[in-house]
């Protein structure tokens, strides 16, 4: 569209009365996501059952690996929660796109689109929130699994470390997912491309397994793969007193501590929000 | 003064040329139609005055608002009621009206009042608390009403709005539209029942093509055709020599125009006469060949022969030719956002 464009920024000037708009525009499209979790749980249960079935099936499968196979003797269940978490986190917010695909496609999406929003982002931010708090469930979740099967429980401080990196880790994926709903030219696409990425994406991560325990080209693509940055902080909450000063990932290219991997999780997050911003407001303009 | 003007809209999915410099002024207050065949341009007109589509080129000012540089300013002050109907269907109609009343900022005090407001009046409290998966077509395009009113706009857009529905549905439908117009509302809509235009219309403009090619009152433009409508039977079921036979005959009789024999209604005749005496001078032409007439209908122009005026075709002919051409999977992709 020729018109001007929306700044997805929210930077122009906005008056109070603007702001009250705004958020009364975002609260309503996010409820009608939750309206719609609620009548329809099955994808809640399932998504709360499916990360502790990967957690007991996983962690038994592992849980006889001999000793020295994971750094500092850690057990396989201990080190796998971290992976079960970022990866739940990650697998549903590369889904966040799907709703919106399907407003696209039922013609919905056209009746946010003739109604005079503040920012056409509500629609992205609704999902973000959306999407930001059935992760923290999901979390929690596992996270209890966990501490009943003797995994261990991240404490206060793990606590906060594991919300806010997957506070990072959801706003890049969804933004992510949201501009393939957009880009691509329909759900059965969508579909694909997340079956292509979702998988490789956990396997070339320290998720199940340590670098140390991979080949070169492997240890190489877990150590660039951005769920590594966001596995490694809150496996580090799981195994000891938390201190992110410490080194917790040693990576071909070198030694990186706890807040060089949350910069790094940090960064990409912001550079593909940057990638993304232009195509959503190419959209949603 | 005119609430709409469209000038000289150019719109073209891939090769296919959807409006080709259409040109529309549409008075406030009116209860304005948009006919045509399918295919004619009118839902890519529609989509592209409600912001939903940018023109290749051309002008769209509403309501003093030049929309493709203000199109917020526009949203505000329109409703549109799109021809696929899209509904939640997990929330109740009800909710369904609450996130519209949000998405226009309606305070929410003010959103439950106008809410209860519809409801009484489109009739849907017995169903509206109910989830909008239940509906019939009827309901949603009841429901769809509501939320195009929601917000009280100046200009009411509706694309099709009668489309698959039952005859009561139809008629409510028609019924709100006209309320609507007599509360000073401008109501635009597009279609292309005849009838739907005729009865409801007091502006028309006909598509063809991606541009206007007539508009106007339906009376003007009926009356500029000028003439009679004719249908004369020489026998219930006559043959092509017959009628080519009285074809001839009336085709020296002074005022009549247009003879055509109907090979798909019994070989009748078609004609127009431009005056009452033309039927007195048909008998008397006839009677002099001892031909004797069977029956004889005589009716204003309707606006399907001023479009067969217009085009040179009729307008079921105009769909059955354009049905064949369009590649509707490009255009919803295009229409897709």
């Amino acid at each position: 569209m020729k018109t001007n464009s929306v700044d997805l920024s929210l930077s122009t000037s906005i008056d109070d009365d603007n702001i009250s708009n705004l958020i009364q525009e975002i609260k309503a499209l996010t409820l009608r996501l939750f309206i719609q979790l609620i009548r329809r749980p099955s994808t809640l249960i399932a998504g709360i059952l499916q990360p502790l079935i990967w957690l007991i099936l996983f962690g038994a499968l592992f849980s006889n690996a001999p000793d020295g196979f994971l750094p500092g003797g850690l057990s396989y269940g201990r080190f796998l929660g971290a992976g079960v978490i970022v990866f739940t986190a990650f697998s549903g917010a590369l889904n966040a796109g799907l709703p919106v695909m399907f407003d696209r496609e039922f013609g919905f999406l056209n009746r946010l689109l003739v109604a005079p929003l503040i920012s056409r982002s509500s629609i992205v931010f609704a999902s973000v929130i959306y999407i930001t708090v059935i992760s923290l469930l999901q979390s929690f979740a596992i996270m209890g699994t966990a501490a009943l099967l003797g995994y261990g429980w991240p404490g206060s401080g793990g606590i906060l470390l594991v919300s806010l990196t997957l506070l990072i880790l959801v706003f890049a994926v969804t933004a992510l997912s949201l501009g393939m709903a957009f880009a691509l030219p329909g759900h059965i696409e969508l579909i694909a491309v997340i079956f292509v990425i979702n998988l490789p994406l956990l396997f070339a991560s320290t998720a199940l397994a340590p670098i140390s325990y991979m080949p070169g080209w492997l240890g190489w693509l877990a150590a660039l793969n951005p769920l590594t940055f966001a596995i490694e902080p809150i496996r580090a909450a799981y195994s000891g007193p938390l201190d992110l000063g410490l080194v917790i990932l040693h990576a071909p290219y070198g030694d990186l501590n706890g807040y060089e991997c949350l910069g790094i999780l940090l960064g990409i997050t912001i550079g593909l929000f940057l990638l993304i911003r232009p195509l959503l407001n190419r959209k949603l303009a | 003064m005119h609430v709409i003007e469209l000038h000289e809209l150019v719109k073209s999915y891939g090769t296919v040329q959807a409006l080709n410099g259409l040109t529309l002024c549409v008075p406030e207050g009116s209860l304005y139609g948009l006919l045509g065949p399918n295919g004619a341009g009118k839902t890519t007109t529609l989509r592209i005055l409600c912001t939903l589509l940018a023109p290749d080129s051309g002008e769209v000012i509403f309501s003093g608002i030049d929309v493709l540089k203000d199109p917020r300013a526009a949203r505000r002050k329109l409703g549109y009621v799109a021809q696929e109907v899209a509904v939640d269907k997990i929330l109740t109609g009800r909710e369904l009206l609450q996130l519209q009343g949000d998405i226009y900022h309606l305070p929410v005090k003010d959103r439950e009042i106008r809410i209860n407001e519809l409801v009484e009046r489109l009739e849907m409290s017995s169903w509206i608390n109910r989830r909008c998966g239940t509906y019939s077509g009827g309901m949603r395009r009841r429901l769809d009403l509501a939320s195009g009113l929601l917000h009280k706009p100046k200009l009411l857009v509706l694309d099709e709005p009668t489309v698959g529905l039952d005859i009561e549905s139809r008629s409510a439908v028609w019924q709100i539209l006209k309320e609507l117009r007599s509360e000073g509302v401008t109501v635009l809509l597009s279609s292309h029942y005849l009838e739907e235009v005729e009865a409801l219309s007091d502006q028309i403009a006909i598509l063809d093509q991606g541009r206007v090619i007539a508009e106007g009152t339906p009376e003007k433009l009926k009356n500029e055709l000028g003439g009679d409508r004719v249908t004369l039977r020489v026998r219930e079921f006559s043959t092509t020599e017959e009628s080519e036979k009285v074809r001839r005959l009336l085709k020296k009789v002074e005022g009549v125009r247009q003879v055509v024999v109907n090979r798909a209604q019994g070989f009748s005749l078609n004609l127009v006469v431009d005056d009452e005496g033309a039927l007195t001078r048909i008998r008397e032409e006839l009677d002099k060949d001892e031909v004797y007439i069977f029956s004889l209908t005589q009716s204003k122009p309707s606006l399907d022969d001023v479009y067969l005026q217009a085009t040179g075709r009729t307008l079921m002919d105009a769909e059955l030719a354009v049905a064949g051409k369009r590649d509707v999977k490009l255009e919803t992709k295009q229409s897709m956002r």
